[in-house]
Parts: structure tokens; C-alpha cells; sequence
């Protein structure tokens, strides 16, 4: 070796600890910008699981009440109108009176009554109305607390200390009186899985978002899937190369970049304020969000079209089909899974859809169960906004466990879509 | 009545068949003449009923304005519908019938009777439109007809015409919100709409109620969107930047097949979720921070809002690089190496300033749809428009007054409703403009190395 290249060999050689030091700093920024992002996945589903899981079990007091004609009002089992205007709620009241015998006073009265859900009056009208024999027995009975015991309840035995929020400290000596004879516990919450929405956080459930949900979806996908494949094949198959089918193209891919809360616009001025659609039902829900997934079923669809061999087509001409014959029978048919997998993710985006939702009246209070598309309904999302607005405490807890459900729900679409994929996915 | 058609269509052709001597002596298969029927039958009769669905309530409502007495007769366009509205119910049954003048009870039965009659009318047309079509297009059969062509062209129309409904779905948006913005620069001038600085949609019912000025200068809101979206790039770019460079360029493959779809999970969390996230578990925590350290942070700051939007961002922003540095070419990375470059060099030199366009326009992508978010701005930012850049601060956005303003009661004729779809309009063109430019950018980058 000469001279100058060994000077040159001797300038790199000086440099070349800092380059590796750059080198692994430069390394370092990569890692921790990869476990950035899976330590904000984590936290966000310990936040939400650590918050939620209690709401899938939900607090029971156990009453023994009595069915007394008198107190009820009741003096012919058979009659509906005397069942319907019995006064539950009283002896609701008189158990709580008889299980606590040393309460006096006006206020106390008050919080003691508030200890249960003013949902069991309900519950007892159900119980004698299926079994009109209880009249004139007693009968130990669970019934939902109200949602401060319930808190207060769920806190007791948490890190933090117990939560007592409303609930005052004779109420709290109550609860503690409760725990100690066994009458108070916590059970799975069917409640919330069935029942709909309601002011009180105990009644509270998501059984009309899911249901409401599953109805918009419905409307989403039959309008969507068709008209995405049918765009789709037109795209790929059949559309001559000319300034028509550019602008087209061009449209489709504004229109997937979009945001979605200009589609709320689009379904209030359009849909409802022209075509006078209903606000607030699945219908319209649907019309908006096939609208937005549109673009996604459209590109998947392509790309799906486009992954079938020419072979395919060429061999389908040559034996003298007519190109819609071919496509019909064969292209459309090998195309199917990845169209599929695409409609899929695209409902999975629906179904987690907020914004444009709000625009359309999706948001009001409403404790009925859908039972059709033309119902006044909410979706899931939308009832996990509305939860989160809420001011009461216990609703916390309904929101995270609303999210789990939400979260499993697009997990369990997203793992099919995977699945079918891997599953049905072919190499040519 | 179609699926008779499809039946008698296709027997009548293999009758021809039979005639001729096998189905080969025919122009088309059998089942292609069926459709042919059920299509000449099918959608002339569909087309006519949604003609008529569409103009039945003009008709009907212009008859029987026509059929009420001079007294009721309204003057202006609010009356008119005032009365509609008063006739319908009375016909639904929504209005009690007692106490009301008998002019109007009139009208109610006479829209009944229209509604009737119409329901009659447009039944028997449609079925007799379907029964003559089905049958022209059964009389007209033969064996030479070239049907297949005939049902794949109506096929064909059919696709084009879904295809063709993004281009009405564009129309559609941008017909509603610019018609609604028309009229709102009506009420309020463009100009102060763009530059006024001060931002306040309540409007005064009466001339004496307090507090109700209604100014609707959007500089407040575009200065708090641009501030969330800054915070939120400023999170994004460089987590999802760097990811991608490491995944696409130092991860073995387990390390890949696994941190590719953790970080892909933040993708698919509804953005409903991260608000939640945001306001109940983020915002306090930044809050509870500030205080500490003797700083004033409200309880909506944008540093709140704008960090979980970063994190929503970050799988985009990867994902896309990631597509864009493996689109780089082998070539290029093995030149810079046998050059004696480190790996970092050829990233940094190399393969960063090859991928730049395309990068550029990912991170485009990113900001547009960073300003058209909602649901995170919304449950997390606040509503107070103030004309700060204090990221501890509350802010509102675009999105979050176009929420606020149409939520619950809409009324089309004030400002403030208005201006939402001015509001929309601004944010339609914006990420519209940004998308365009974006999407130009990446298509052209793909085609440098194809």
C-alpha cells in the first residue's frame, strides 16, 4: 500500500468509533420507537381491562320480602290492572325496614331506600306475575343494589382503599352489616348484556348498542358488498382506459382518505334533509356507513380481481366464453376470499364508526332493545361516547367493559379476516 | 313476477330449440332468454315505481292545496308548511279530530283518500307495465335474437353504474355542504368567516338575551386544529418513522412477524376508544403532572388530545414507510455498503432520501387525516375556542365545533347550524387538497422504481 492511502486508511480508521457509536444510537431509536408503540397498546388495554372487568359482575342485596295482599293492594291475583298498580316499591321499603329495624328519621329512611336499585320493584312485579302463588308468602329474594353500594362495594377490597363516593357512613355500617350476615354479594351481570340503556348506572346495559349494531352492520354490508364488487369488476374487467374511469379511480381514492365525520354531513343533508329518511335509526346508520366503506370494499376487491391470473381469463375466452361469462364463473369465484377479507375489515371499521354517526341522530337516549331497522336505535361506539359523558362514577366501569365487548368484537373480525385469508388464500 | 318471466321465457326458447332441433340451433343458452324476459319485465315496472315514489308527494300535495277552501289557504312558505304539517298529523291520527275547523278536517280525509289512491294507482301501473313488458319481451323472442349480448350489456350498465357511485358520492358531499355554505356566506361574509378571530356561534333568539353576539371568525378553530395536529405529528413522525426504518431494515423476521401486527392492533382501535383513553387516563395524568411541577394545565389541554392522536397515527405513518424503504430498491442499499458505509450511513444517506416522496406523502396522508379526526378531539379538547399555541391549554378544532353544532337540534335557516357545513366545507377541501397532493405523490414515487 502507498502513502496517501494509508493516511486516508488512517482517517476513517479515527472516525470509525464515533460512526459506530452513531450507529448504535441510530439502532437504539429504532427499538425504542418499536417499544414505544407496543407499550402504548399495553397500557391502553391494561387501562381499559383494569378498569372494565368489574362491570361483568354487579352487586346483589338479598332481601326477605313479603307479599301482603294489603301492602300490595292486591285483592284478586287474576286481575292485571291491581297487579300492574301494586305498590311494589313499598315492600321493597318494609323489608329494608324490618332488616333494619333501628332506623328512624325522615333522611335516614331515604339513604337507607337508596341502597337497592329502584329496579327491584320490578323484579318482584315479575316474580309474582309469573308465580301468582307468592302472594300472601315471603321469600328471600336478590336484587340489585344501587350503583354507589355497588361501587362502594367493588372498591372495599382494592389496593387503593375503598371508594366511598355518595354513599354516607350509615349507609357504609349498613353495607358492613350486610357483608357480615352474607346478604350482600357479587353475581355475573347478565343485566348488562341484555338490558338497554338507562339513567341508572345499575340498569344500564348494552344489549340495545349491540343489538342496534348489529342491524346497522346488516344494512352496511348488504348495500356495500354488492355495489363494491360490482365497481370493483367494472374497474378491473371491463373499464375502457378513458377519462371517465381515471376521474372514477381518482374519486375512489379521495373518497377512502376522507374524513369520516364529512360523511355525517353527507347522510344529514342528503339522506335525511332530501330523501327525508328517518334520523336515528339503523336505516340510515347504514346508508352512511355503506357510503364510507364503499372505497375500502372497492380497493380490496381490486386488488383481489387483480391477483387472478390472466391465465385464467385467456383459457376462458379461448374455449368461446363471452368475457362476462368469464368473469361470472371463474374470475369472480377465485376472487371471492380476498374480496371477503377485504369486506370484512371494512366492517370492522364500521362497526367501530362514531363521528358521522353523531351527525344523524344516532345519539339519543334510548333504553328500548331495537327490534327492526326502522326503530330508533344506538350503536356501540355511540353508547360508549355517551357512558363516557356520563358523570357518575359507576359508569366508568360500564364504558371500559362497553370497550372490552366493542374491542373483542373487532378483534374476533379482524382474526377471521386473517384466518379466511391464510385459510382460502391461493398462489398461482 | 320476474321469476315467471325468467320460466316462461326460457321455455319458450327451448321450444325454439325443439323446433330448430337442439339448443345449439340458438343464438344464446335457454337461461339468457329467460333473463332477457325477466328483465324486459322486471326493470321497466321498478324504474316507473320509483318515478312515481318520487313525484307522488309533489302531485298529491299540490292537489289538495289545490282542493283547500280560500280561508286556510296559506300565504307564505312557513305557513304552507305549518298546515302540511297540521293535515298529516290530523290524518296519521297524531291530532285529536275535536276543536278543529272542518276545512281542515276536509283536507285530512281528502289526503287520505289521495294517499289511497295514489298507493292503487301506482300498484296496478307497475304490474301492468311489468305484464306488457314481460310480454313484449316474451313476443319478441326468437331463435336469431342475440340475447346473451342483450342481458350482459344491461349487466354491464349496471356496473358501471356502481362504479360510477363515487362519483355521485363526492358530488353528493360536496353538494350538501357547499349549498348549505352558500347559504350561511349569505348571513355571515367569507371574510370574516376566514380572518375573524373570534369564534362564538350562540345567536340571539331576541334582541335583549344575553351573551349572544354570534361571531363566527374560524381562526381560533383552525389555529387549535393545526395545534393538535402539530403535537399529534410531532408524536407520530418520529415513533413511526423509526419503527419502519427498524422493521423494515434491522428486525430478524420473529422480531418482525411479531411487532408488525402489535403495532397494527393501534390501527384497529375505534377512535371512540382513545378519546375515552384520552380524557380519563391521559388528560388527568397530565393534569396531575403539570400541577406538580406548579404549571396551570386544564383538565382539556390540547397536549392531552394531541398525544393519543399521535399514537393512533404512529401504525399509519409505519406501515406506510414501511411499504415505501422496502420499495427501495436492493440494489442501492448493497452499493452504499460495499462503499464501507455503515448501516445507519446507507439508512440516513441512502435509502431515507430514495424513499423521501414517498415518505412525504404518507406523512401527508397522516396530517389530513390528524385534522379530520373526531371522536378523540372531541371527548378529550374542549369547546372554549380561545387563540392560544399553549399546548396546556384547552383548544377546540374544525371537527369538534361541527359536532357540537349539529348534534341534537338542527335548525336550517340560523348561522349556527350553518356554519357547520361551512365548517365542513373548509375541512372538505383541506384534506381533499392534502390527499390529492399525497396520493400524486406516492403513485409517482411507485412508478420511479416498477
Amino acid at each position: 500500500m502507498n502513502k496517501p492511502s494509508n493516511a486516508s486508511t488512517e482517517r476513517i480508521r479515527k472516525t470509525l468509533a464515533k460512526r459506530y457509536r452513531s450507529e448504535k444510537r441510530f439502532r437504539l431509536y429504532g427499538i425504542m420507537a418499536i417499544l414505544f408503540g407496543v407499550l402504548c397498546v399495553a397500557t391502553l388495554f391494561v387501562d381499559i381491562i383494569g378498569k372494565g372487568h368489574g362491570a361483568f359482575r354487579q352487586t346483589y342485596i338479598q332481601l326477605s320480602v313479603d307479599y301482603e295482599p294489603d301492602a300490595l293492594g292486591i285483592s284478586d291475583i287474576n286481575d292485571t290492572q291491581q297487579l300492574a298498580l301494586a305498590d311494589f316499591s313499598g315492600i321493597v321499603k318494609k323489608s329494608l325496614r324490618t332488616r333494619f329495624a333501628d332506623v328512624s328519621g325522615r333522611s335516614e329512611k331515604r339513604q337507607l331506600y337508596r341502597l337497592v336499585s329502584n329496579s327491584a320493584e320490578y323484579e318482584l312485579a315479575n316474580r309474582l306475575k309469573t308465580n301468582n302463588g307468592l302472594l300472601g308468602q315471603s321469600e328471600k329474594v336478590w336484587v340489585l343494589a344501587d350503583d354507589d353500594v355497588d361501587t362502594y362495594f367493588k372498591s372495599l377490597n382494592s389496593r387503593d382503599g375503598a371508594f366511598v363516593g355518595r354513599t354516607s357512613d350509615k349507609q357504609q355500617e349498613w353495607i358492613q352489616s350486610l357483608i357480615e350476615a352474607g346478604e350482600i354479594e357479587l353475581r355475573f351481570n347478565v343485566n348488562f348484556f341484555t338490558s338497554g340503556d338507562s339513567r341508572e348506572p345499575e340498569q344500564a346495559g348494552i344489549g340495545g348498542a349491540i343489538v342496534g349494531s348489529l342491524f346497522t352492520l346488516f344494512i352496511t354490508l348488504v348495500l356495500s358488498f354488492p355495489i363494491g364488487v360490482a365497481a370493483a369488476v367494472y374497474l378491473e374487467e371491463f373499464a375502457p382506459k378513458n377519462r371517465l374511469t381515471d376521474f372514477i379511480e381518482v374519486n375512489i381514492n379521495n373518497l377512502a382518505a376522507v374524513p369520516s365525520i364529512i360523511f355525517g354531513l353527507l347522510g344529514l343533508a342528503i339522506f335525511i334533509n332530501f330523501f327525508h329518511v328517518p334520523r336515528s335509526v339503523p336505516l340510515i346508520g347504514g346508508l352512511v356507513l355503506a357510503v364510507m366503506t364503499l372505497p375500502t370494499i372497492i380497493i380490496s376487491s381490486r386488488a383481489a380481481i387483480k391477483a387472478v391470473p390472466p391465465s385464467i381469463r385467456e383459457a376462458g375466452i379461448g374455449i368461446g366464453a363471452s368475457p362476462m361469462q368469464v368473469v361470472l364463473h371463474h374470475v369472480l369465484p377465485l376472487a371471492l376470499p380476498g374480496m371477503l377479507t377485504g369486506t370484512i375489515i371494512g366492517m370492522a371499521q364500521a362497526l367501530g364508526e362514531t363521528a358521522p354517526l353523531l351527525m344523524i341522530g344516532m345519539v339519543a337516549f334510548i333504553v328500548d332493545v331495537p327490534g327492526g331497522i326502522t326503530d330508533p336505535a344506538t350503536v356501540l361506539p355511540v353508547q360508549i361516547f355517551l357512558w363516557a359523558d356520563s358523570p357518575e362514577r359507576a359508569f366508568v366501569e360500564k364504558t371500559s367493559a362497553a370497550i372490552m365487548v366493542l374491542l373483542a368484537f373487532l378483534i374476533t373480525m379482524n382474526t377471521a379476516a386473517v384466518v379466511l385469508r391464510k385459510r382460502l388464500e391461493r398462489r398461482w | 313476477m320476474s321469476t315467471l318471466a325468467y320460466v316462461f321465457g326460457r321455455r319458450r326458447s327451448q321450444q325454439f330449440a325443439r323446433q330448430l332441433g337442439g339448443v345449439r340451433n340458438l343464438h344464446s343458452l335457454p337461461s339468457y332468454y329467460g333473463m332477457r324476459v325477466a328483465l324486459w319485465c322486471g326493470l321497466p315496472s321498478v324504474l316507473l315505481l320509483f318515478l312515481c315514489l318520487a313525484l307522488e308527494e309533489t302531485i298529491i300535495s299540490n292537489m289538495l292545496l289545490a282542493a283547500i277552501p280560500d280561508e286556510i289557504r296559506p300565504n307564505s312558505v312557513a305557513e304552507y308548511n305549518l298546515l302540511m304539517n297540521k293535515i298529516e298529523n290530523l290524518a296519521s291520527g297524531a291530532l285529536p279530530t275535536e276543536g278543529v275547523t272542518p276545512a281542515l278536517l276536509d283536507a285530512s280525509t281528502a289526503l287520505m283518500y289521495l294517499r289511497d289512491t295514489s298507493q292503487r294507482l301506482m300498484t296496478g301501473l307497475a304490474l301492468l307495465v311489468a305484464g306488457g313488458g314481460g310480454f313484449w319481451g316474451w313476443w319478441r323472442m326468437s331463435a336469431q335474437l342475440r340475447a346473451r349480448q342483450q342481458v350482459e350489456k344491461v349487466l354491464k350498465t349496471c356496473l358501471l353504474l356502481c362504479a360510477s357511485l363515487a362519483i355521485f358520492t363526492t358530488l353528493g358531499i360536496l353538494l350538501s355542504v357547499v349549498f348549505e355554505s352558500l347559504r350561511f356566506f349569505q348571513q355571515v361574509p367569507v371574510s370574516e368567516f376566514l380572518f375573524g378571530l373570534e369564534w362564538s356561534p350562540q345567536t340571539a333568539i331576541r334582541a335583549d338575551q344575553a351573551g349572544g353576539s354570534g361571531s363566527f371568525g374560524a381562526v381560533p378553530l383552525f389555529l387549535g386544529t393545526l395545534l393538535i395536529s402539530l403535537i399529534a405529528m410531532t408524536v407520530a413522525v418520529p415513533a413511526g418513522l423509526m419503527s419502519a426504518i427498524y422493521l423494515a431494515e434491522y428486525a430478524s423476521s420473529k422480531v418482525r412477524s411479531l411487532a408488525k401486527p402489535t403495532l397494527e392492533i393501534l390501527a384497529g382501535v375505534p377512535t371512540v376508544v382513545y378519546g375515552y383513553f384520552a380524557a380519563l387516563t391521559v388528560a388527568p395524568l397530565i393534569r396531575d403532572t403539570g400541577t406538580s411541577m406548579g404549571l396551570a394545565v386544564t383538565s382539556e389541554s390540547a397536549l392531552a388530545a394531541g398525544l393519543v392522536m399521535g399514537i393512533m397515527i404512529i401504525p399509519f405513518i409505519s406501515s406506510l414507510a414501511d411499504d415505501v424503504i422496502n420499495a427501495v430498491p436492493q440494489t442501492l442499499r448493497d452499493g452504499s455498503l460495499a462503499l464501507g458505509a455503515t448501516h445507519s450511513e446507507t439508512i440516513k444517506q441512502v435509502i431515507i432520501p430514495a424513499a423521501l416522496p414517498g415518505i412525504v406523502g404518507g406523512v401527508l396522508l397522516a396530517v389530513s387525516r390528524a385534522i379530520g379526526e373526531t371522536m378523540i378531539v372531541v371527548m378529550a379538547a374542549g369547546l372554549a375556542a380561545k387563540l392560544t399555541v399553549n399546548p396546556l391549554d384547552t383548544v377546540t378544532t374544525v371537527t369538534v365545533q361541527i359536532v357540537t353544532l349539529l348534534v341534537g337540534d338542527q335548525e336550517f335557516d340560523s348561522a349556527k347550524t350553518l356554519s357547520a357545513f361551512a365548517l365542513g366545507l373548509m375541512l372538505f377541501l383541506v384534506t381533499l387538497a392534502l390527499n390529492f397532493v399525497a396520493l400524486r405523490v406516492v403513485k409517482k414515487y411507485r412508478e420511479q422504481y416498477e
